[in-house]
C-alpha cells in the first residue's frame, strides 16, 4: 500500500469507528428512515376515504330515500341524515363534517316527473380545497350513477357513449405506492447532505480538522476519507428501507436491483458533493444544519414532485426544480419499483445526477484548500 | 545550512481585509536544539503566528522559510516536518487512545516495524500505556494532553509546535509536559512552546514576546529580565493583611506592578525610583524591603507597561456590606455520585465573610462538581450546602440571588453584542430602570468595555470575555461570589486586574470562593482546600500547609512544592492502606 491510499484507508476506517460509536448518526442512518417510512406508509395518506358527508333529507318520497341509499354505498363517503339542514350546518362550521347534501322537499315529485328538473345542493367546506374537490366531484358522480341506474331500470335509458377508465401501474390509486419511493429520496437526501455536512463542522468546531490539515494529508484523501464512509452508509439505509417497504408495506418492485444501486449510487453522489459543499463554508453545526435543511432536505421534499407534482408548478419553479437531484432520483425510483427498467427514461436521468456530482466536486475541490482560511 | 531551523522575515498576517494586522512585521530567527518560548497577552498574535508555520495560512506580507522550505508553496513538504499540537489538543474524543495514535501514525506514513516501535515508546513515554482502550473523551485533561502531545511526536519532527499546551492543565500534568518534550529536542529538533505561564517561559532557552502582533522582544529570558533588575524587592515580615499591603505598596507612585508571594509582598519599582521607605505600606513595624533576584514575569509585565494598580474601581463603586465575619458559605458532607463513580466524597468547609477561599487540585478531582453543586446546578447525593444562611436544597432561588457565578467555560450569549449580554444580566439578576442602566454604564467603565460594545460576546479577545464574564457576574452586587477558574488563560495582566478587584471586593465583605491553577494566585486566598481524587485532602491557610510538608530537604517549600507533596503523601497514604 503506497502513502496516498494508507492515509485514505485510515481516514475512513477511523470515519466507521466514529459513525458506530456515536449513537447519533446512526440514528439519522437507520432509525430516522424507519420512522419516516412508517410515518409514510401508514399516516400520510392523500386518498380520500370515507369523507364525512352531511345530508339533509326535507322530502319522504321513494326516490329522496333511494339516492339517501346510493351515497351510503358509495365509499367515499359516511354519511350523516337528518331531516333539518341546521343541526348539519353546525358540525360542518365544527369541522365534524367535510360537506352537506341538501336534498329539497319536491325532490321526488320533480324526479319521478318526465321533462323536470330536480336540482340538489351540494355545499363543500372550502378551507381544505383538496377535499372539497372531492366532496364535489364524488357527490355529482354518486348522482349521475344513481341516475343512470334508474333510468335503465325504468327502460328509459338511450344509450349513449360510456368510458371505460383503467389505471396503470397503481391500478388501486394507493397514494403510498408513490409516496414511499419518494421517501426514499428524502432519506437518502438527509444522510447525503445533512449527516456529511454535520460531521464535518463537528471536524472544525473540536479543533480536529485544523490537526488533520497540518498532517501531510493531502485534501482530495480528506475529501474521500468522508465520502466513502457516508456512500456506504447512505445506500446501507436505502437498502434496508426499501426491504421495508417492499416486505411490509407491500411496495410493489418491478425494476431491477441493479437500476435501484445505478439511480440511487447517482443521486447519493450528488448528495454526497452538496454536503461537502456546505461543509467548505460552514464550519459549524448549527449553520451546516440549517444550510443542508433549506438546500438539501425542503426542496428534496418540496420540489422533487414527491409531494406537488412538478407539472402543477408555475414555471419558475419549475425550472428551477432541474437542479434538484432528488427531482430525478423520485422519477427514477417511481419509475423502477412501479412500471419496471425504462432504460429510456432511467438513464438520462442518472446521467444528469452524475453531471450534478461532478459539478458539486468541481466547486467542492476548488472552493477547499488546505487552509485555514 | 543556515544554522537557523526558522527564519522569519518581515511577516504580516491579516485575517479579512480592512481588519487590523494580527502579525505586523514580524522578524526573528529560531534555533533547532531548544526550547524557544512564545509568549504574550491574548490577541497577541502568538496562535496566528503558528497557523502560518504550519503553512495552514498564507503570509500577507513578508515571508516564513522553515528548514529552507517556503510556508507560501512548499507546505506540503513542510508538513512532513512537523508535529502540531493545537489548542484543543486535535484529538478525536470517540476514538480511543491507541485509535487516536495509529490515526495519526497512518497519516504520518509511520509504518511497518517504525511503527510498532513508535507505539510502543509514545505509550511507555507518556504513561498511557495502560489506558490504550480508553476513548480520549474519558481522559483527564493531564493525560489528554500528554495524547495530544504523544500524536504530534507519531514521525520524529523536526518542528514541534505546541500552543498554550499547559491551559487548564494542574501543576503536576504541566511539570511533567515540560520533561518530556525537554528529554525530546536534540541538535536537530526546534520546538516552539506558546504558554500564557510564565514561569514554562522563563525555563525556555529563547523567547518571543508579542504584544498586538508585534514583537516585542526575542533572546534568551534572562536579557529580558535585565530590564528590571535592581528594580525588585519583597516587603518581608509583614504583620496583618498581605493584601491590604499590596493595595498600599501599589499606590505608592515608585511602585509599578505588586503580587503577594507566601508571607511576603513582591514589588516592582518604576525604571530609576530609589526604593520607598517601608512606612507607608503599613505592614508594621517589622517590615522591611529587601531586594531580590528579579524574574521573567517582572520583566515581562514591565515591557507591557505595568499592572493594573491597586484601586479597584468596582469595589469602589460598591457600598460596603454590613455584617460581621459569619459564616456565609457552609457545605457539610457534599458528595455525588453518578452511577457507579463518586465524583466527590464527604467534602465540608465553611467560608467566613470577607474570606477568600481557593479550591485547589488536579484535572478531573471534583472541582467542580463541588462548584456546580455549592451553585445548586447539581444535586448533591449526600450532604447539603448553604449560602447567605439559606439552604440550597430547600431555598434554592433565594440562596441563589446571593450569589454571583461565574462559570469555567464560558457562558454568556456569543450572538448578543457587549452591552446586550451586560442589560440581558442585569435584567435576569432583577435589576430595572435607572438602576439597571446605572449599573450597566458602570461596568461599561470599570472593565473598559467602550471600544467593545458593539461586538458581540463571541468575537471579544479572550481578556474582554473574561471580563465581560465578571462584569455579567458581579453587577447585581452579590454577596457571594463563585469564581471557577475565572482567568484559565488569561494573560499575567488581565489576572493581576481581576485579582486587584478580587481583592477589593472582600474588603467590601463580599465571600469569595474560587478555583484556579495558578499557585501565584492560590497565595492570594486566606485558605485553601486541596480536592484530590474526589476527597479533601487538605484544608488551611497557604502558609498552614506549607509547614505541613516543609522538611530539612526542602526546608521552605513553594506552593506548587507544598501542592505536589501533599498529593504524593496521600498516594502514600491509601496505597499502604490498600
Amino acid at each position: 500500500m503506497n502513502g496516498r491510499s494508507r492515509r485514505m484507508a485510515a481516514l475512513i476506517g477511523k470515519e466507521f469507528v466514529q459513525i458506530l460509536r456515536d449513537p447519533s448518526s446512526l440514528l439519522i442512518a437507520f432509525v430516522l428512515p424507519v420512522i419516516l417510512l412508517f410515518l409514510y406508509g401508514f399516516g400520510v395518506s392523500l386518498d380520500a376515504r370515507e369523507i364525512r358527508l352531511g345530508v339533509a333529507v326535507r322530502d319522504a318520497g321513494e326516490e329522496a330515500a333511494d339516492l339517501v341509499a346510493a351515497f351510503r354505498a358509495s365509499p367515499y363517503f359516511r354519511i350523516e341524515v337528518a331531516r333539518d339542514i341546521r343541526p348539519l350546518e353546525a358540525e360542518l362550521m365544527a369541522g365534524r363534517l367535510r360537506g352537506l347534501v341538501v336534498i329539497p322537499g319536491d325532490f321526488s315529485r320533480r324526479a319521478g316527473r318526465a321533462g323536470d328538473f330536480a336540482p340538489l345542493q351540494v355545499i363543500a367546506d372550502g378551507s381544505e380545497t383538496n377535499t372539497a374537490n372531492y366532496v364535489q366531484n364524488y357527490a355529482q358522480g354518486v348522482v349521475r350513477d344513481w341516475w343512470n341506474r334508474r333510468l335503465q331500470e325504468s327502460g328509459r335509458s338511450f344509450g349513449g357513449p360510456e368510458l371505460a377508465p383503467r389505471i396503470w401501474f397503481n391500478p388501486e390509486l394507493e397514494s403510498r405506492n408513490s409516496l414511499l419511493p419518494g421517501a426514499l429520496a428524502i432519506i437518502m437526501a438527509i444522510i447525503g447532505t445533512l449527516l456529511t455536512a454535520l460531521v464535518v463542522a463537528r471536524e472544525w468546531e473540536r479543533g480536529t480538522m485544523e490537526a488533520l490539515m497540518a498532517t501531510p494529508v493531502a485534501i482530495t484523501e480528506l475529501l474521500v476519507g468522508k465520502l466513502f464512509p457516508y456512500f456506504v452508509l447512505g445506500m446501507l439505509a436505502m437498502l434496508i428501507s426499501v426491504a421495508i417497504s417492499v416486505t411490509l408495506f407491500a411496495l410493489p418492485f418491478r425494476g431491477s436491483v441493479a437500476a435501484l444501486l445505478l439511480s440511487s449510487g447517482a443521486f447519493l453522489l450528488a448528495a454526497l458533493g452538496q454536503g461537502l459543499l456546505i461543509s467548505s463554508a460552514a464550519k459549524n453545526q448549527f449553520l451546516a444544519a440549517m444550510a443542508a435543511l433549506v438546500t438539501g432536505f425542503l426542496p428534496a421534499f418540496l420540489l422533487s414532485g414527491f409531494i406537488f407534482e412538478i407539472a402543477s408548478m408555475p414555471p419558475a419553479v419549475r425550472a428551477l426544480t432541474h437542479v434538484i437531484p432528488a427531482r430525478y432520483l423520485v422519477t427514477n425510483l417511481q419509475t423502477i419499483f412501479l412500471v419496471g427498467d425504462v432504460w429510456s427514461l432511467l438513464l438520462p436521468n442518472v446521467g444528469i445526477l452524475l453531471l450534478l456530482a461532478a459539478l458539486l466536486f468541481l466547486l467542492t475541490a476548488g472552493k477547499t484548500v488546505k487552509r485555514l482560511r | 545550512m543556515d544554522a537557523s531551523a526558522l527564519v522569519i522575515e518581515n511577516l504580516s498576517y491579516r485575517y479579512d481585509k480592512g481588519a487590523p494586522l494580527a502579525l505586523d512585521g514580524l522578524s526573528a530567527l529560531i534555533r533547532p536544539g531548544i526550547v524557544t518560548g512564545l509568549v504574550g497577552p491574548d490577541g497577541a498574535g502568538k496562535t496566528t503566528l503558528l497557523r502560518l508555520l504550519t503553512g495552514l495560512l498564507r503570509p500577507t506580507a513578508g515571508s516564513l522559510r522553515v528548514f529552507g522550505l517556503d510556508t507560501r508553496d512548499q507546505a506540503e513538504k513542510l508538513q512532513r516536518l512537523i508535529g502540531y499540537m493545537p489548542q484543543k489538543f486535535g484529538l478525536y474524543e470517540d476514538l480511543s487512545v491507541g485509535q487516536n495514535l495509529r490515526l495519526y501514525a497512518d497519516l504520518h506514513d509511520v509504518t511497518g516495524a517504525e511503527r510498532q516501535r513508535a507505539l510502543a515508546r509514545l505509550l511507555a513515554f507518556t504513561g498511557l500505556e495502560p489506558f490504550q482502550d480508553r476513548l480520549a473523551g474519558r481522559l483527564s485533561g493531564g493525560m489528554k494532553q500528554k495524547l495530544g502531545l504523544a500524536c504530534a511526536l507519531i514521525r520524529k519532527p523536526r518542528l514541534l509546535l505546541l500552543d498554550e499546551p499547559s491551559v487548564g492543565v494542574d501543576p503536576v500534568s504541566r511539570r511533567e509536559l515540560w520533561r518530556m518534550v525537554g528529554e525530546l529536542v536534540d541538535a536537530e529538533t526546534a520546538v516552539i512552546w506558546s504558554t500564557a505561564y510564565l514561569d514554562e517561559a522563563e525555563r525556555c532557552r529563547e523567547v518571543l514576546l508579542l504584544d498586538g502582533g508585534r514583537l516585542l522582544f526575542s533572546g534568551p529570558p534572562g536579557t529580558l529580565t535585565e530590564r528590571v533588575a535592581g528594580r525588585c524587592f519583597q516587603v518581608r515580615g509583614i504583620s496583618g493583611d498581605r493584601r491590604r499591603v499590596l493595595a498600599r505598596a501599589l499606590q505608592q507612585a515608585e511602585v509599578q506592578d505588586g503580587i503577594v508571594q507566601g508571607r511576603d509582598v513582591r514589588i516592582v519599582l518604576r525604571s530609576g525610583q530609589a526604593p520607598p521607605a517601608p512606612e507607608p505600606f503599613a505592614a508594621g513595624a517589622e517590615a522591611r524591603l529587601v531586594p531580590v533576584p528579579p524574574r521573567f514575569e517582572d520583566a515581562y509585565v514591565d515591557i507591557l507597561g505595568g499592572g493594573p494598580g491597586g484601586v479597584s474601581a468596582l469595589a469602589e463603586a460598591m457600598r460596603p456590606l454590613p455584617g460581621e465575619r459569619e459564616a456565609t458559605v457552609e457545605a457539610a458532607g457534599l458528595s455525588k455520585r453518578f452511577g457507579d463513580f463518586t465524583a466527590v466524597s464527604g467534602i465540608g468547609f465553611s467560608i467566613r465573610r470577607g474570606e477568600i477561599f481557593g479550591l485547589l487540585g488536579p484535572n478531573g478531582a471534583g472541582k467542580s462538581t463541588t462548584f456546580k453543586m455549592l451553585c445548586g446546578l447539581l444535586r448533591p447525593s449526600a450532604g447539603g450546602s448553604r449560602v447567605g444562611g439559606f439552604d440550597l436544597r430547600a431555598a434554592p432561588g433565594k440562596a441563589r440571588s446571593h450569589l454571583g457565578y461565574m462559570a469555567q467555560k464560558f457562558s454568556l450569549y456569543g450572538d448578543l453584542s457587549t452591552r446586550q449580554n451586560l442589560e440581558f444580566f442585569a435584567g435576569v439578576y432583577g435589576l430595572a430602570g435607572a438602576r439597571r442602566k446605572e449599573s450597566v454604564t458602570r461596568m461599561i467603565e470599570i472593565f473598559g468595555l467602550t471600544p467593545h460594545l458593539k461586538a458581540s460576546a463571541r468575537e471579544l479577545p479572550l481578556g474582554f470575555k473574561q471580563r465581560l464574564a465578571l462584569a455579567c457576574a458581579v453587577m447585581h452586587e452579590p454577596p457571594v461570589l463563585f469564581l471557577d477558574e475565572p482567568t484559565s488563560g488569561v494573560d499575567p495582566l488581565t489576572r493581576r486586574e481581576f485579582w486587584t478587584h478580587i481583592n477589593g471586593l472582600v474588603e467590601r465583605g463580599v465571600t469569595v470562593l474560587v478555583t484556579t491553577h495558578f499557585m501565584d494566585e492560590a497565595e492570594y486566598c486566606d485558605r485553601l482546600g486541596l480536592i484530590y481524587r474526589g476527597r479533601m485532602i487538605a484544608c488551611g491557610a497557604p502558609d498552614d500547609l506549607k509547614a505541613q510538608v516543609a522538611s530539612a530537604a526542602l526546608p521552605d517549600p513553594t506552593l506548587e512544592e507544598t501542592f505536589i507533596a501533599l498529593l504524593r503523601q496521600w498516594d502514600e497514604g491509601e496505597g499502604a492502606k490498600a
